[in-house]
C-alpha cells in the first residue's frame, strides 16, 4: 500500500535514518557530558563519541578529522568560511569571486563583506549552469583572495567543475571555499582530488540530524586559518567557540558513515528511479529539464511544464506530494526563482517549475503515482490555461502586448 | 501556505472554463496579466441581446490556485448579471469570499481588471464609449 503523502523535497531536507538516531540517543541522556569537561568520565566520553564522529565525517570527504570544525549547519559554515577568510586574509586583499547561482547563505553573506568594504564579482553561469572558466579566469585579480563557488546547485542539481576552478584559483594564489550542501554523502566528493581549501556541508541533507554541520578547514598544502566569527571558550580549534552538540555530532558522524557505505547502491536506486519520472513527465508537451543532465546530481530533476504556473501545478497534487517550484506565489517576494532566471529563463518558465528531489527511501512506487499525478494535473491546468490555447491556436505569445500587472 | 476550503473547492471544480466565440458582436473578452507575472486571466462573457443580461461567462486563467478560484467565482457571479451591476463586482468581494491573504490579494484585483476589461470590449463591438477605469491600487 502506498502511503501517503510522498516526499520529493529532499534537497529541502532528508529524513533521519533511524540507524542515525539509534545512534543518537544514548547522548542525550546516559552520556550527557560536555566534550569539553576534561576532568571527568561523562566529558571523556563525550569527547571520545565527538572524536569518533570527526573521524566518520573525515573519512567520507578524505580530509582529517582535525580539520573538521563543527557548526551549527550550512548556513553558520558559509558564514565562518567567507567572512573568516576576508577578516584572516585582508593584508593579502579584499576581493572574492562567487556566482549568481549560489545559495542565499553564501550571496547575503558576500552582500555583507562588500559593506564591510570587500570587493565582490558575482560570475553569471551558461545555460546549463555550469560556471565558465573563462569567465573565471579573467575575473582573477592580484587582490583576489578567495573562489567560492558551490559544488551543486540547489535547484537543479547542476554540479560544477570544481577540480578545475579549485586550479584556477590556485594559479592565481587565491583560496577555494565550495557549499557542498547538497552534494556531500551524494556523489564522492575528496578534498585533496578536488583541491578544495574550506568547504561547508550539513548533516540534515544526509539523513542525519538537524542543526549540526561542519566546515572542512585545510591543514596542510596550504595551511588555512580563518578568523572565528563566534568568540568564547576557544572549541574547534578557536575557530568556533560553543559546546559541542554532542548527539547532533554523533548523529552527523553516523549518516556520514552511512553515506560512505550505501554511496553506490543509493546512486543507483535513485538515478534509475529519478530517470524514469523525468522520462515519463517529459512525455508530456513542452516540458523542459532546466540545467545541464550530464553534470547533475544523481537525485535532482528540476522541470518547466510550460503555459502552466508552478504554484498552481502544485496546488493539484500538494497534499500527497511534497516537491518544491520556482514559481514566485511560493515565496513572499513575488519574484521567481533567481537561479532559473540565471540560466536565461524567461520569467514565464520560471514560474512554470517543479523540482523533484529523490531520496535514499524513495520507492518506484511513489515515483509511478507521482508520474501519475503530476502528468494529470499538468493536463487538466493547461485546459484552463489560456497560454495554452493560444499557443495551440498558434499565436506567438512573444508578440502580445500584454498589460502590465 | 493553506488555502481556504473555498478556493481549493474553485480549484478543483473550477466553473465555466471554457471560451465563447469571440468573433460574435455579443460577447465582451477581457485578457489581463502577463506570462512574466505569473498569471494572465482571460474572462468573457456573452450578453442576451434583448434584455441587456449577461447569459453565459467563461474563463481561462494560467496562475496559482487562487488566480484560478478568482476567475471561477468572478464568472458565477458575472452570470444572470446585467453588465451596469457586473461592473459593480469589486475586488474586496472576492478577497472575503474566498477569503484569500494579503499575498494573494493581487488575484482578486486581476479578476476585476479582467471583467472590467471585457465589458469594455462588449461595449467598443456594439458601439458604445470605453469606460475609463481608475488605476486599480494593487499592481
Amino acid at each position: 500500500m502506498l502511503k501517503l503523502p510522498v516526499y520529493l523535497d529532499n534537497n529541502a531536507t532528508t529524513p533521519m535514518d533511524p540507524r542515525v538516531l539509534e545512534a543518537m540517543i544514548p547522548y542525550f541522556t546516559e552520556h550527557f557530558g560536555n566534550a569539553a569537561s576534561r576532568n571527568h568520565p561523562f566529558g571523556w566520553e563525550a569527547e571520545e563519541a565527538v572524536d569518533y564522529a570527526r573521524e566518520q565525517v573525515a573519512r567520507l570527504i578524505g580530509a582529517d578529522p582535525k580539520e573538521i570544525i563543527f557548526t551549527s549547519g550550512a548556513t553558520e559554515a558559509d558564514n565562518l568560511a567567507l567572512k573568516g577568510v576576508y577578516e584572516m586574509y585582508a593584508s593579502r586583499g579584499n576581493h572574492i569571486i562567487s556566482a549568481t547561482t549560489e545559495h542565499k547563505a553564501v550571496l547575503d553573506t558576500c552582500k555583507h563583506i562588500e559593506k564591510l568594504g570587500g570587493e565582490v564579482t558575482y560570475l553569471e553561469v551558461k545555460g546549463n549552469g555550469l560556471l565558465d572558466l573563462k569567465e573565471l579566469e579573467a575575473a582573477m585579480r592580484p587582490t583576489t583572495i578567495l573562489v567560492s563557488i558551490m559544488y551543486a546547485n540547489n535547484e537543479i542539481g547542476v554540479i560544477q567543475p570544481i577540480k578545475q576552478i579549485s586550479a584556477i584559483a590556485k594559479k592565481y594564489g587565491a583560496l577555494l571555499f565550495t557549499d557542498a550542501t547538497q552534494a556531500v554523502g551524494k556523489i564522492p566528493v575528496d578534498v585533496n582530488k578536488d583541491g578544495i581549501d574550506l568547504m561547508a556541508f550539513t548533516g540534515h541533507k544526509m539523513y542525519g540530524p538537524k542543526g549540526v554541520g561542519a566546515l572542512y578547514v585545510r591543514r596542510k598544502n596550504p595551511r588555512v586559518k580563518v578568523t572565528a566569527q563566534m568568540d568564547g571558550g576557544g572549541h574547534e580549534r578557536s575557530m568556533r567557540s560553543g559546546t559541542l552538540n554532542v548527539p547532533g555530532i554523533v548523529g552527523f558522524g553516523k549518516a556520514c558513515e552511512l553515506c560512505k557505505l550505501d554511496m553506490e547502491k543509493d546512486t543507483e536506486n535513485i538515478s534509475k528511479l529519478r530517470d524514469k519520472l523525468e522520462a515519463s513527465l517529459l512525455k508530456l508537451e513542452e516540458a523542459y529539464v532546466n540545467g545541464s543532465t550530464e553534470h547533475r546530481l544523481p537525485h535532482v530533476s528540476n522541470i518547466s511544464f510550460k503555459y502552466v504556473e508552478g504554484e498552481g501545478l502544485m496546488m493539484g497534487f500538494n497534499k500527497n506530494i511534497a516537491v518544491s517550484s520556482g514559481s514566485a506565489c511560493t515565496s513572499a517576494s513575488l519574484e521567481p526563482s533567481y537561479v532559473l532566471k540565471a540560466l536565461g529563463l524567461g520569467d514565464d518558465l520560471a514560474h512554470s517549475s517543479l523540482r523533484f528531489g529523490l531520496g535514499r527511501f524513495t520507492t518506484e512506487e511513489q515515483i509511478d503515482y507521482t508520474i501519475d499525478q503530476v502528468s494529470t494535473t499538468v493536463l487538466k491546468l493547461r485546459e484552463m490555461s489560456p497560454l495554452w490555447e493560444m499557443w495551440k491556436e498558434g499565436i506567438d505569445l512573444e508578440k502580445i502586448e500584454w498589460a502590465a500587472h | 501556505m493553506a488555502y481556504s476550503d473555498k478556493v481549493i473547492d474553485h480549484y478543483q471544480n473550477p466553473k465555466n472554463v471554457g471560451t465563447l466565440d469571440k468573433s460574435k458582436k455579443n460577447v465582451g473578452t477581457g485578457l489581463v496579466g502577463a506570462p512574466e507575472c505569473g498569471d494572465v486571466m482571460r474572462l468573457q462573457i456573452e450578453v442576451d441581446d434583448e434584455t441587456g443580461m449577461i447569459k453565459d461567462a467563461k474563463f481561462k486563467t494560467f496562475g496559482c490556485g487562487s488566480a484560478i478560484a478568482s476567475s471561477s467565482l468572478a464568472t458565477e457571479w458575472l452570470k444572470g448579471k446585467s453588465v451596469d451591476d457586473a461592473l459593480k463586482i469589486d475586488n474586496m468581494d472576492i478577497v472575503e469570499e474566498l477569503n484569500l491573504p494579503p499575498v494573494k490579494i493581487h488575484c482578486s484585483v486581476l479578476a476585476e481588471d479582467a471583467i472590467k476589461s471585457a465589458i469594455n470590449d462588449y461595449r467598443i463591438k456594439n458601439g458604445l464609449e470605453k469606460i475609463k477605469f481608475e488605476e486599480s491600487l494593487v499592481h
